[in-house]
């Protein structure tokens, strides 16, 4: 990694007391306290959200596809780095 | 089913039954190429797009239109990022996005290579270059690729304000004294047919549209995306007494749409090929910005280490 | 404040024109700096702080508007949000000579705002508690967003303090570089005088701002100037430096090559 490079984090909102934590997307930030700043200025810039989580995307473990139906043949992991984006149950005309 | 058949086929029945496509899976190299291409051009289009706005930031002619057009400015920084981290999930990093659009390799859309000379062009830009891009985007709402798909419902939710901010200040200069609708005329000759060129060739001209089309990557064919345009705007200009700089310009009764002149192509691949009015100086900001912020980056960095390292001593003493 | 420089200032105010000043210094401010600041859009180290500096920027051009919409009616004879902004010229500004001072490289603009954030929320906070209670009403408004940019800019005051070599070396130039127009902020202003002690003396600010930007400063493991060294001043008075002029040339320009339009 380049030392100019900052990390990846997965950022998650909850929208309002009653709901869980929903994925909105990710940023890249030095430190948490920067990843938590960033969440706020990008992702709740119409106050989508009362409560932000920020994680690491390289903390994140995913499961592999194969676990869900099975679609495909298992795939090679190597190409999809990033676990960002997971599977998320609602349908994008929802979100 | 049997065994011969390919993944491939596998993939495109599957996304023929409208499902979505999510980072995991397996998809075709190609798909994923295509993808990354499409999404961080896309991204880069969000970014350059700032500068021939943010260039009018400190002129704004009322606070009120300075805050709307820096808080415009701002989403169009945050839908480039949603989509870099749309493109981050295929496995390409913002770093070496970043690096591609600065050496030229990846490209943005064409029409921010066009100046703003006009304050006038702060409301074209929103109504006829946002309202083009909403064309694309709204169908792009329903691509195939679940990241990209959902960063788009995100960005067209937010798009919507832009585009009626960039018809609100055209209104006000084309209602206002003879030189604001004659600045709004001026504005209006420059951009229309930069706006129609930004759905990019022709259909017979585009190689890449039918295999996209197919993956259900786009949904509609530039042509189609084009006509959609040129049918919803006609009228918008026709309300603010402006008139549309293309003498071939008629409704067709028979084909129920409007029949417009040719565009010129020669323009379109010289901008393309990096000879537009504003290429060089895009790129050259953006090199700038981030060359002069390399040293923060890095400080950032540095500050971060040493505290986790802090961190690692207390939690070693405690 | 008599002789020299500042020789010939209006010393006396009535509590109307007192009142009309004391928008003025904190509207002028708060314009002037979201002004500073909005350069920076297309221009900061990472798209992600790119959006970060746009939102301080539009805090500070919405409390403007809200100031002198007040400061408007107060004003009357057709005085409006934009008349204030656009058709006054420099030595009709009361902000602080700190604010127009060149946005520089990142560390001198993190800086600027450090030292103005700390002031801001130290002052906004206490203007809760104002009489005037419009101005209360901002006031309440305002210090949550306030208190987030002093935030922002004191975690990078810290950043590039005790991030790199490099860094500690350019802030610790900006710093010194910048001091000399923190003075005027603090200063006592024949004004105060006039109205009730609620508004907020400045001077009454300098101990608590001291110990917080010594506090932050240490964290940053950079020096803290002299607090006595000697300090600029004039932006209150309406005396500034020539930086003022080229902001409100590029700023008016518009509504001043047409000032019969409506935009």
């Amino acid at each position: 990694m380049n030392k100019d490079h900052w990390k990846l984090w997965e950022v998650f909102l909850r929208s309002k007391n009653g709901l869980s934590h929903k994925h909105v997307g990710s940023l890249h930030a030095a430190d948490t306290e920067m990843a938590i700043q960033n969440a706020r200025d990008v992702y709740t810039r119409r106050s989508e959200g009362i409560s932000i989580w920020v994680v690491p995307s390289e903390s994140i473990t995913a499961s592999a596809p194969d676990e869900k139906e099975p679609l495909f043949a298992p795939s090679d992991d190597k190409v999809y780095r990033h676990p960002t984006f997971y599977d998320i149950p609602d349908d994008v005309e929802h979100m | 089913m049997g065994t011969n058949v390919s993944l491939e086929d596998n993939f495109q029945t599957y996304v023929d039954g409208e499902n979505k496509v999510e980072p995991k899976d397996w998809m075709p190299e190609k798909y994923r190429k295509t993808l990354i291409r499409q999404i961080s051009q896309h991204a880069h289009s969000e970014i350059i797009g700032m500068q021939p706005e943010a260039n009018w930031i400190t002129r704004a002619p009322s606070l009120r239109a300075k805050l709307i057009l820096l808080a415009k400015v701002q989403d169009e920084a945050g839908h480039g990022l949603y989509l870099y981290s749309a493109a981050e999930t295929l496995g390409e990093s913002r770093e070496k996005m970043i690096s591609d659009l600065q050496s030229g390799k990846a490209k943005y859309s064409s029409i921010f290579n066009y100046p703003t000379p006009s304050w006038a062009d702060m409301g074209t830009i929103g109504w006829l270059v946002d309202g083009a891009a909403i064309q694309n985007q709204v169908m792009l709402t329903r691509t195939s690729y679940g990241p990209y798909a959902r960063a788009m419902v995100k960005i067209c939710k937010e798009e919507s304000f832009h585009q009626r901010q960039g018809y609100e200040v055209v209104m006000k200069l084309a209602q206002g004294t003879p030189e604001q609708k004659a600045m709004a005329q001026e504005s209006l000759n420059r951009w229309w047919w930069p706006s129609l060129m930004m759905f990019g060739p022709s259909d017979d001209e585009s190689p890449n549209s039918a295999q996209s089309m197919k993956w259900k990557i786009k949904r509609k064919s530039n042509d189609t995306l084009r006509q959609e345009f040129v049918d919803k705007t006609v009228p918008q200009v026709e309300y603010l007494g402006l008139t549309v700089p293309d003498s071939d310009l008629k409704w067709n009764e028979a084909r129920g749409h409007y029949d417009f002149g040719i565009i010129n192509w020669d323009e379109f691949y010289a901008v393309i090929q990096g000879n537009g009015p504003c290429n060089k100086e895009r790129i050259a900001h953006h090199v700038e910005a981030h060359e002069e912020g390399a040293w923060v980056r890095e400080a950032a960095n540095a500050f971060a280490q040493k505290q986790a390292q802090r961190k690692k001593n207390t939690g070693a003493a405690a | 404040m008599n002789g020299g420089w500042l020789a010939g200032k209006k010393s006396q105010f009535t509590k109307d024109e007192a009142l009309k000043e004391y928008f003025k210094f904190l509207a002028d401010d708060a314009l002037i700096l979201g002004q500073q600041l909005s350069r920076w859009c297309s221009k900061g180290p990472v798209l992600e702080q790119d959006i970060a500096i746009i939102n301080t920027s539009l805090d500070h051009i919405g409390r403007a508007r809200l100031l002198y919409q007040e400061l408007a009616k107060i004003e009357g004879n057709g005085a409006t949000e934009d008349t204030l902004a656009y058709f006054r010229d420099h030595q009709e500004f009361r902000n602080a000579l700190l604010l127009e001072q060149p946005n520089g490289h990142w560390g001198d603009s993190v800086v600027r705002s450090f030292f103005i954030d700390t002031f801001n929320f130290f002052l906004y906070d206490g203007l809760r508690r104002c009489e005037n209670q419009v101005l209360a009403g901002i006031a309440e408004k305002s210090v949550k967003e306030i208190a987030y940019q002093a935030q922002w800019s004191a975690e990078w005051v810290i950043r590039l303090g005790d991030g790199t070599e490099e860094s500690h070396e350019k802030v610790q130039k900006s710093i010194d570089n910048l001091w000399m127009w923190t003075g005027e902020l603090f200063e006592k202003y024949p004004v105060f005088e006039s109205l009730d002690s609620s508004f907020i003396d400045f001077s009454t600010l300098k101990t608590q701002w001291i110990e917080k930007v010594a506090l932050v400063l240490e964290t940053a493991t950079l020096q803290m100037p002299n607090p006595e060294s000697w300090m600029q001043t004039g932006g209150r008075l309406g005396v500034h430096t020539s930086h003022l002029g080229f902001i409100l040339a590029e700023m008016q320009s518009l509504p001043r090559t047409y000032p019969d339009a409506a935009w």
